[in-house]
């Protein structure tokens, strides 16, 4: 050590420290390891642009992507009792929901609109796996049935974005419920003769799969989301064997003939302008205006496709 | 034999000396224990009363799961007459979890569909202990079609501890059986009256007893996890499943303070198990009752009856 050494530490530091990223710039793929930049991630919609992965993501982002423009109008759901058990585990359950509500910025594990997709209108719901693991309680059955008279007032599909972790628990049997009443849900919608389209995505499994997820008209999920009734982790403790590669993952579904089509993310919108545009006979869409702002057509690309 | 569980040790302990003691006076005829004999049976008649006047949600759960109480094929054997079982879901298999088929109650043909158990360990394995696979749910949709065709009510009674959770029964769609299962209870034109006589166990329950009334026997249990599940989920730790039952509020009484249960069938002091033949009776009184709330209603007012009322679950909550 030596004064010069004493000088210049003290400015390296500062720079490495000054140097040193905000954790939420930068994001690491789970799968591949990869940085990926925060924007960069959020346009291509939280799927890693390097090997494909699927990663969380929130029911507002995914509508910001999901409708033309980005804008869609909430549809009002109405407020369940707040704690009807009055449960408690190790934590309060109203404290857990404070917690999520801070965590999430948002009131519950589920968001309903209405907009128009590839200028189709419909109405769609998005569960938010952040949110105490998107567990179904009462406000989530309310979002669905609200969605499903809302469609049908409408006159509109339905389309509806699963994932959840199953039902909450804290809300006791009616949590169960649930199941039975998200069902009339979707009781409503096939005597309008509306189409119910489900995408589960990452994870779907318990309560939320044995109801509402597997009754759509048309089943779609994205790459790799696990999808089950009893976890993996159950399963194996009740058959004490290996589970095969890829049990219980979109890709095994579509094998063994419990889904439609397995489809990412980003190829999602266009997908589902295609699907329901036939469903509703309407002519094929002309041009799906993407998302994004940024990435709008300029006028003289809208004119070159004219 | 009677199988005493773990908290009716003491009783055991009184009735076990009683026993004792009359066996003594046939070996030994001067004696003369009857005096004795008879307090003792009074001693232990007194504590069966106080254990089970006021069960916790635990103990609840240990009763509604006792290997003697009256299962399914019990009720079918007793009450019905031509009970004609109805196999298979045409596609796969037929599921021995789910018993299911055509029967006569007081002469009236009703489908009669639950869950069985089974008495002893072959009959256990063989009935998958009560989880159904998907064939099972499959085999329920498809007898519950063939009711409605008819306009023959459906009685179902619920005793399972859930969903089968194996490999195949995953690959074969389990989640999809249920959610159409579901789906069917609520599609269906005719009276669909349930009774929940054990475990009513997550979604193997809903699947059956999504019904215009639901019944519960007095210590049956319902709820949406298992207290261990729920223990080990929330808790960290399996061992809290007393904790995890009590805040589950899973038992007859606070399921029918919630609007979920309609009606608590009174069970034997002591639990069901301790006398079959009466708990039998009021479950089939229960049955009739409900189904006559029915007669000459039209179907599609059954069916949107059925809808209403699980619209309209969880207006009421618990009183604090």
């Amino acid at each position: 050590m030596n004064w010069i050494t004493n000088y210049v530490r003290p400015k390296v530091n500062s720079l490495f420290s000054r140097r040193e990223v905000p954790e939420n710039l930068w994001t690491k793929c789970d799968e591949c390891g990869t940085m990926l930049f925060h924007r960069e991630l959020a346009d291509n919609q939280n799927v890693c642009t390097s090997c494909g992965h699927h990663m969380a993501i929130t029911a507002r982002a995914r509508f910001t992507a999901l409708f033309d423009g980005g804008s869609f109008a909430e549809v009002a759901v109405p407020e369940p009792l707040t704690d009807p058990l009055h449960f408690r585990d190790q934590k309060k359950y109203t404290d857990r929901m404070k917690a999520a509500q801070k965590s999430t910025g948002e009131k519950e594990a589920m968001l309903v609109a209405e907009g128009d997709i590839g200028g189709t209108p419909v109405v769609a719901a998005a569960q938010d796996f952040s949110f105490m693991g998107g567990s179904m309680g009462m406000y989530v059955g309310n979002a669905i049935i609200a969605g499903a008279e809302k469609a049908v007032e409408l006159q509109r599909p339905f389309i509806l974005f699963s994932a959840a972790g199953g039902a909450r628990m804290q809300e006791g049997i009616l949590s169960l419920m649930q199941m039975p009443r998200t069902t009339v849900a979707v009781e409503m919608l096939k005597e309008a003769g509306l189409p119910y389209i489900v995408v589960l995505t990452h994870p779907t499994t318990g309560g939320v799969t044995a109801s509402y997820a597997m009754l759509g008209d048309v089943q779609i999920a994205e790459p790799n989301a696990l999808i089950c009734f009893a976890g993996p982790r159950v399963i194996e403790q009740t058959i004490r064997e290996k589970l095969p590669e890829g049990f219980q993952r979109a890709e095994y579904l579509l094998d063994h003939g419990m889904l439609d089509r397995v489809t990412p993310r980003t190829k999602l919108r266009e997908e589902l302008t295609t699907i329901l545009r036939m469903l509703l006979a309407l002519p094929a869409a002309e041009i799906t205006p993407p998302a994004k702002s940024e990435a709008a057509p300029t006028p003289e690309e809208k004119a070159a496709k004219k | 034999m009677t199988n005493y569980l773990e908290f009716e040790k003491p009783l055991a302990e009184i009735e076990g000396k009683a026993e004792e003691l009359r066996a003594m006076a046939r070996a030994n005829e001067e004696m003369d224990i009857e005096k004795e004999a008879a307090a003792l049976d009074k001693k232990a008649a007194d504590l069966l009363k106080s254990l089970y006047a006021d069960l916790s949600a635990w103990r609840k759960c240990q009763v509604a799961r006792h290997p003697d109480r009256p299962h399914c094929r019990d009720y079918i054997d007793t009450l019905f007459t031509e009970y004609t079982p109805l196999a298979g879901d045409r596609n796969f298999a037929d599921d021995h979890a789910v018993m299911g088929g055509l029967a006569r109650l007081d002469g009236t043909p009703v489908m009669v569909i639950g869950h069985e158990k089974g008495f002893d360990t072959k009959t256990r394995i063989e009935h998958n202990f009560g989880m159904a696979r998907p064939e099972g749910y499959r085999k329920a949709i498809r007898l519950m079609e063939l009711a409605d065709k008819f306009g023959i009510p459906i009685v179902t009674l619920v005793d399972t501890p859930g969903a089968y959770p194996g490999k195949g029964a995953e690959e074969r769609g389990q989640s999809e059986a249920i959610a159409r299962s579901t789906e069917k209870c609520l599609q269906v034109k005719v009276p669909l009256i349930s009774v929940i006589i054990g475990e009513g166990g997550s979604g193997g329950a809903v699947a059956f007893a999504t019904a215009n009334r639901v019944a519960m026997l007095e210590h049956s249990i319902y709820s949406v996890i298992s207290p261990e599940g729920c223990a080990s989920i929330l808790w960290k730790d399996a061992d809290k499943m007393r904790e995890a039952a009590e805040a589950l509020r899973l038992t007859a009484q606070n399921l029918a303070e919630l609007g979920v249960c309609d009606r608590i069938i009174p069970e034997p002091v002591g639990g069901a198990h301790r006398n079959k033949e009466a708990t039998i009776a009021a479950v089939g009184d229960a049955i009739r009752a409900m189904l006559a709330e029915f007669k000459g209603r039209k179907g599609k007012e059954i069916r949107d009856g059925r809808r209403k009322k699980y619209l309209a679950l969880g207006s009421k909550g618990l009183a604090a």
